[in-house]
C-alpha cells in the first residue's frame, strides 16, 4: 500500500506484577492506509484494547511498553515526549471508548464537554463553538442537537451517548480514530445505527477508522481488511473478504465457524474447545497450540513465522496450507 | 436442508420439539404485571410498567424464548415467574401448582422446581465460597440426596456440564467466564427442577464460549427432556434454542409464535426490524434495513394503543385509535400489530 | 522417625520460612506492624519475667532518677521502675484496646447487621440512635459514660466499647445493602435458601472485611482514648501502671526537668498504636479471597 498512516512494529506491552512482568502484547505488526477500516478481532486475553491504549499511550500506571515502533505518518509516537504526545492525541489520533456513559463526565452537560475540546483543539468559544458543536451533534445523527447541548450524560440513552462521544472525538478533527468496542453495550437497533454512521462518516469525511471488536457481523459490515488476534499477537491479518472466504489461520476459522447465526434449523455449533490461557502461562511456540484441532509436535516447539498467503494477507502458522484443504471441505476437524 | 435467512444453505439438526403425547404446560403465565411507582417532579407520581399483562405458557422439553432489547421488560418477566420480584398482578403456575399465590414457605419448597442461570456468572457466584459448595447447596436444602452421596453427585453434574473434579474446590473467580457459567448451569440443573430460566446466559461471555455453552445447553435439554424459559435480545443464539419465540417491547409481548415463523414471516412490524437490524454474517451480505426511527417510547404511563407508533414505518392512523391486543393471526402465532390482524392474508401482509 | 521423614519435615519448614519471609519482604511495612503487635503480646504476657522490678515497687531513695543502667527508664515521684512499670502497662493497654474493640464490634455488628438486613424501619430506627451517639466526639461521649460509671478498669472498657458500637454498626450496615442486592444473594434465594442462612452463610462472609480494618484501626484509637480518659483521672487508678495514667504523672516533671517519667510511657503508646495502624491496612489484602 502506499505509505500507511499508523504502522505498528514488533509492539511490546507488559503489565508489571508481583511475580515480574507479565507480557500482554508479544510483537504486534500492523497497517493502516489512509482512508480504510481496520478491524482488530479478538476475545478477552487477545490485548485488542491493550493495543490501542498502548497507540495512544494511555495505558494504566502498571502497563508500559517494552518494545517495538508505533509510526504516525512516519513519525515513532514511542520517542515522543509528554507534552508532544498530548498534541498528537485528540489533534492527530482519537479514541472512542466501550463504555459510552462512563467516558463522559457526569458532572458536565454535553456542551461544556465539547467545548472543552473545542477549544483546546480549535481555539473555540462562546458562540463559535456552539455553532460548530451544534453542526457535530448533527453530524452524528442526532435528531434536535440544541436540546442535546444542554442535557446530562444520564439522561440520554446509550445509544445517545455514544454519538455524543462520536462527536466529542471528531471534534478535534483528527486523521485516525481508534473505536474500541463501539457497539457492545448497546441493543441491537441502535448497534445498526452506530454502524452506519461510522460507514457515513467514512464517506462523507474520509476517516480513517481502526475498530476493535469481538464481533465478526460488525466487522462484515464495516471493515476493508481485519486483523486477528490471539494472547498478544496478530496470528491472521488481511482483505475482509479475504479473512471470511479463505481464512489460513485456525483460530480465524474457529471464530468464524463459532458463531451463531440465525438459523430457521440450527446447526450444531463448532466451539473452539478450552478456553484462553492466561497471560502468566502462555503457551510454548504457538501460542494457540493447545486449542489447535491441526496440531503436531512442532507447534509446541517453535513459534511460526510470519508467512504470506496471497497480496496483503497473512498469517503466522505452521500448516496454514493445510487449513485451506479442510476450509474447502467445510469442517476443520 | 434448512434455510437461512439469506437464503443459503446449511446441514440441519433441529432440536426436536416435545413428543405429541407428551405434551403438557411446564410453565403458565397470565396476565403478569409488574409496576413500579415511580416519582415525578417534587410530589408527582406515575407508574413504570415493566411488564403490561403478559401471557405465555411453556410445555414440557419445549424452550420459549423472550426475545427483546433493553427496557422490553424480559428479564422481569423471567423474574416474576420465579418469584424473585414481586409481580403486581398476574398469575404464575408452575405444572398445576401456584406460584404466584404460593407462602413464603411453600415457594421455598416449590424453589428447587424452577431454577435460574443469571447473565453474569461471576456476580451470581459467591466469592467466598468454593464453587463445589454452592453447587451442593441446593441439594442440601432440599434434601433430595442423602448426606453421604451430597459429594458423588456434585461430581456428576460437574461431569455432566464439562467440568472436572479438580474443579469443585476452586473459588469463583479461579475459573474462567465459561467455566463459571457451567457451574452455573450445574448449580440449576443440580435440584432437577421442572422449568430453569435462562437470563442472557451467553452475553457476557467470548464467541468462542458462547458456542461451548449454547452446544452443552441444546444437549442437556435432548438428554433430559429439560423445559426453558430462554431470555436473550441475540436472535441468532435464539435461533438455535428456541422451539417457539416471543418477541417483547415495552413490557408487551407484541409477537408469539414458532420460532421458523417468527424468523421467517415476521407478524409485527418491531420483529421485522430486530431481525433487520441483525448484522450480516459476510462481508457482501446484504440485508434489508428497516428504519426504526428514534428510540423507545417511556415506560411510564404508557398508551393503550399500540407502542410503536411514534417509531414506526408502517403507522397509520388506525393503529393510534384503537388498543392493541394480542390477537391469534394463524394457529399458534399471535401478534399485537393491528394492521397486521386485519389486513394479513394467510400469515402474509405487505404494508 | 527415618532421616528421609525428618529431612522432609525440614523441607517442609524451610518452605514455610521462606513463604512467610517473601511475605515480609513484599510487604515491608504490613510486617513492621505485625511484629511490634507480637513483640507487645510477647512482653505482656512475660512482663513478670522481664521486668527486672515489680510493677509497685516503690524505692524512696530514688525518686526521679534520670535513665541509668539500674533504672533504663529512670524512675518516678516514688521511685518505682519506669521501665518495669512501662512493660508492666503493656498488659493493662493491650487489654483495653482489644476487650474495648471486641465488645463495640460484638454489639454494634450485630446491630449493623440486624438493621441492614431487614431494612425498613427497623433500619431507620436503629440507626438514628447510632446516629444519636455518634453526635458526641468520641472522648467526650467516652467522659461522660466513663464519669458516670467511675474510674475503674472495667468502666473504661465499657465507655470505649459504647463509643466505637456506631461506628461498627454503620460499617456493617452499609456493607449489607450492598451485599443484599448482589446477584449471588438473588441466587441464593432463587435456590430455595432460607433468610437465615443467607444471612449466615452468604451475606456475613462477605462483609467481614471492612469491619476487621476498621477494627485493627480502631485499637489505635482505643488506647489513645483509655490513656486520654486515665490522664484526666476517669480512667484506671493508682497505681495500676497503665500508660495514659503514667504520662499523666510525669506531666508537672516535664518543667523541673525530669521528661523521662511522662516520655517513655507516651513512646510506648505511640508505638502501639502505630502497630496496629500498619497492620491495618496490610490485613485487608490478606483477607480478600481474589488475592489467593
Amino acid at each position: 500500500m502506499t505509505e500507511p498512516i499508523l504502522e505498528v512494529r514488533g509492539l511490546r506491552t507488559a503489565f508489571s506484577s508481583h511475580d515480574g512482568p507479565v507480557p500482554v502484547l508479544d510483537g504486534v505488526d500492523f497497517q493502516v492506509a489512509d482512508g480504510e477500516i481496520l478491524g482488530l478481532v479478538g476475545e478477552s486475553g487477545s490485548g485488542k484494547t491493550i493495543t490501542a491504549l498502548s497507540v495512544l499511550q494511555l495505558l494504566p500506571a502498571a502497563a508500559q511498553v517494552t518494545g517495538g515502533e508505533i509510526l504516525f505518518r512516519g513519525e515513532n509516537l514511542l520517542e515522543l515526549d509528554r507534552k508532544q504526545m498530548n498534541r498528537v492525541r485528540g489533534a492527530d489520533i482519537s479514541m472512542i471508548f466501550q463504555n459510552p456513559r462512563g467516558s463522559l463526565n457526569p458532572l458536565y452537560r454535553v456542551e461544556k464537554t465539547l467545548e472543552q475540546v473545542l477549544w483546546t483543539h480549535r481555539r473555540l468559544r462562546g458562540g463559535a463553538a456552539r455553532t460548530v458543536a451544534i453542526e457535530l451533534l448533527a453530524d452524528v445523527g442526532l435528531p434536535d442537537p440544541r436540546s442535546v447541548l444542554r442535557r446530562y450524560p444520564h439522561e440520554l440513552s446509550g445509544g445517545m451517548c455514544q454519538r455524543v462521544m462520536i462527536a466529542y472525538a471528531l471534534a478535534s478533527n483528527p486523521r485516525l480514530l481508534i473505536a474500541d468496542e463501539p457497539t457492545t453495550a448497546l441493543d441491537v437497533t441502535v448497534q445498526l445505527q452506530i454502524i452506519e454512521l461510522l460507514g457515513r462518516l467514512r464517506r462523507e469525511h474520509g476517516l480513517t477508522l481502526v475498530l476493535i471488536t469481538h464481533n465478526l457481523s460488525v466487522v462484515a459490515e464495516l471493515c476493508d481488511r481485519v486483523g486477528v488476534m490471539y494472547l498478544g499477537r496478530i496470528v491472521e491479518q488481511g482483505p475482509v473478504l479475504d479473512i471470511f472466504d479463505a481464512p489460513r489461520h485456525p483460530y480465524t476459522v474457529g471464530l468464524l465457524g463459532s458463531r451463531p447465526t440465525v438459523h430457521v434449523e440450527g446447526d450444531e455449533l463448532r466451539a473452539i474447545p478450552g478456553q484462553v490461557p492466561d497471560l502468566r502461562n502462555r503457551p510454548s511456540g504457538c501460542v494457540f497450540h493447545p486449542r489447535c484441532p491441526l496440531v503436531r509436535p512442532v507447534c509446541s516447539e517453535r513459534a511460526p513465522a510470519r508467512e504470506t498467503v496471497a497480496e496483503g494477507h497473512d498469517v503466522e502458522c505452521h500448516f496454514w496450507r493445510k487449513v485451506a484443504g479442510l476450509v474447502e471441505t467445510g469442517r476443520v476437524a | 436442508m434448512s434455510r437461512r435467512l439469506d437464503g443459503g444453505d446449511q446441514r440441519a439438526e433441529a432440536p426436536a420439539p416435545p413428543a405429541p403425547e407428551q405434551i403438557n404446560a411446564i410453565l403458565e403465565v397470565r396476565d403478569l404485571r409488574k409496576v413500579y411507582p415511580v416519582r415525578r417532579g417534587l410530589f408527582g407520581r406515575a407508574s413504570l410498567v415493566a411488564a403490561d399483562g403478559v401471557t405465555l405458557t411453556i410445555d414440557a422439553g419445549e424452550t420459549l424464548a423472550l426475545v427483546g432489547e433493553s427496557g422490553s421488560g424480559k428479564t422481569t418477566v423471567g423474574r416474576c415467574v420465579l418469584r424473585l420480584e414481586e409481580p403486581t398482578a398476574g398469575e404464575i403456575v408452575l405444572d398445576g401448582r401456584p406460584v404466584s399465590e404460593a407462602s413464603s414457605s411453600q415457594l421455598r419448597h416449590l424453589r428447587h422446581e424452577m431454577q435460574m442461570v443469571f447473565q453474569d456468572p461471576l456476580d451470581s457466584l459467591n466469592p467466598r465460597h468454593t464453587v463445589g459448595e454452592l453447587v451442593a447447596e441446593p441439594l442440601q436444602l432440599h434434601g433430595t440426596v442423602p448426606k453421604d452421596m451430597v459429594r458423588e453427585e456434585v461430581q456428576s453434574l460437574f461431569r455432566m456440564v464439562g467440568l472436572g473434579p479438580q474443579h469443585v474446590d476452586r473459588l469463583p473467580h479461579q475459573l474462567s467466564g465459561g467455566q463459571q457459567q457451567r457451574v452455573g448451569v450445574a448449580r440449576a440443573l443440580a435440584p432437577r427442577p421442572k422449568l430453569v430460566v435462562l437470563d442472557e446466559p451467553t452475553s457476557a461471555l467470548d464467541v468462542s464460549v458462547q458456542a461451548q455453552i449454547i452446544n452443552l445447553l441444546r444437549d442437556l435439554q435432548r438428554q433430559r427432556g429439560l423445559t426453558f424459559l430462554f431470555i436473550s435480545h441475540d436472535l441468532a443464539v435464539v435461533s438455535l434454542m428456541a422451539h417457539r419465540v416471543a418477541v417483547m417491547y415495552l413490557g408487551q409481548v407484541v409477537e408469539l409464535g414458532p420460532k421458523a415463523t417468527v424468523l421467517e414471516q415476521p407478524a409485527h412490524p418491531y420483529t421485522r426490524a430486530l431481525i433487520a437490524s441483525i448484522p450480516v454474517e459476510h462481508p457482501l451480505q446484504t440485508r434489508e434495513r428497516i428504519t426504526m426511527r428514534g428510540e423507545p417510547t417511556s415506560p411510564i404511563d404508557p398508551p393503550r394503543h399500540c407502542h410503536l407508533v411514534p417509531r414506526c414505518p408502517f403507522a397509520q392512523p388506525i393503529c393510534s385509535e384503537v388498543p392493541a391486543e394480542l390477537v391469534e393471526v394463524m394457529p399458534g402465532h399471535s401478534t399485537r400489530c393491528v394492521r397486521f390482524q386485519r389486513e394479513h392474508r394467510n400469515g402474509e401482509w405487505d404494508p | 522417625m527415618s532421616a528421609a521423614v525428618l529431612v522432609s519435615q525440614r523441607a517442609d519448614a524451610w518452605r514455610v520460612l521462606r513463604t512467610v519471609g517473601r511475605w515480609v519482604r513484599r510487604n515491608p511495612i504490613t510486617a513492621a506492624g505485625f511484629a511490634i503487635i507480637l513483640a507487645l503480646i510477647f512482653i505482656a504476657l512475660l512482663a513478670p519475667l522481664v521486668a527486672p522490678y515489680g510493677a509497685d515497687e516503690l524505692d524512696p531513695s530514688n525518686v526521679l532518677a534520670a535513665p541509668s543502667s539500674s533504672h533504663l527508664f529512670g524512675t518516678g515521684n516514688f521511685g518505682e521502675d519506669i521501665f518495669s512499670r512501662v512493660l508492666y502497662g503493656a498488659r493493662y493497654d493491650l487489654l483495653i484496646g482489644f476487650g474495648a474493640v471486641a465488645i463495640g464490634l460484638v454489639i454494634g455488628c450485630a446491630i449493623g447487621a440486624f438493621a441492614g438486613f431487614v431494612g425498613g424501619a427497623v433500619d431507620e430506627i436503629w440507626m438514628r440512635i447510632m446516629d444519636m451517639l455518634s453526635a458526641f466526639p468520641g472522648f467526650i461521649l467516652a467522659m461522660g459514660i466513663a464519669g458516670a460509671l467511675g474510674p475503674s478498669l472495667r468502666n473504661l472498657i465499657v465507655a470505649i466499647s459504647l463509643v466505637n458500637v456506631p461506628i461498627y454498626a454503620r460499617l456493617m450496615r452499609g456493607s449489607f445493602l450492598v451485599v443484599k442486592r448482589s446477584q449471588y444473594a438473588t441466587a441464593a434465594v432463587g435456590v430455595g435458601a432460607p433468610p437465615l442462612r443467607i444471612l449466615r452463610w452468604h451475606l456475613l462472609p462477605n462483609t467481614w472485611t471492612p469491619i476487621f480494618v476498621q477494627a485493627t484501626l480502631q485499637f489505635g484509637y482505643a488506647i489513645l482514648d483509655a490513656a486520654g480518659l486515665s490522664f484526666i483521672g476517669l480512667g484506671v487508678r493508682l497505681p495500676t501502671p497503665e500508660w495514659g495514667v503514667m504520662v499523666s504523672l510525669g506531666i508537672e516533671r516535664i518543667v523541673s526537668g525530669e521528661w523521662w517519667v511522662s516520655f517513655f510511657p507516651g513512646l510506648a503508646i505511640a508505638v502501639a498504636v502505630m502497630g496496629f495502624n500498619l497492620v491495618g491496612d496490610g490485613l485487608r489484602d490478606l483477607i480478600d479471597p481474589r488475592r489467593r
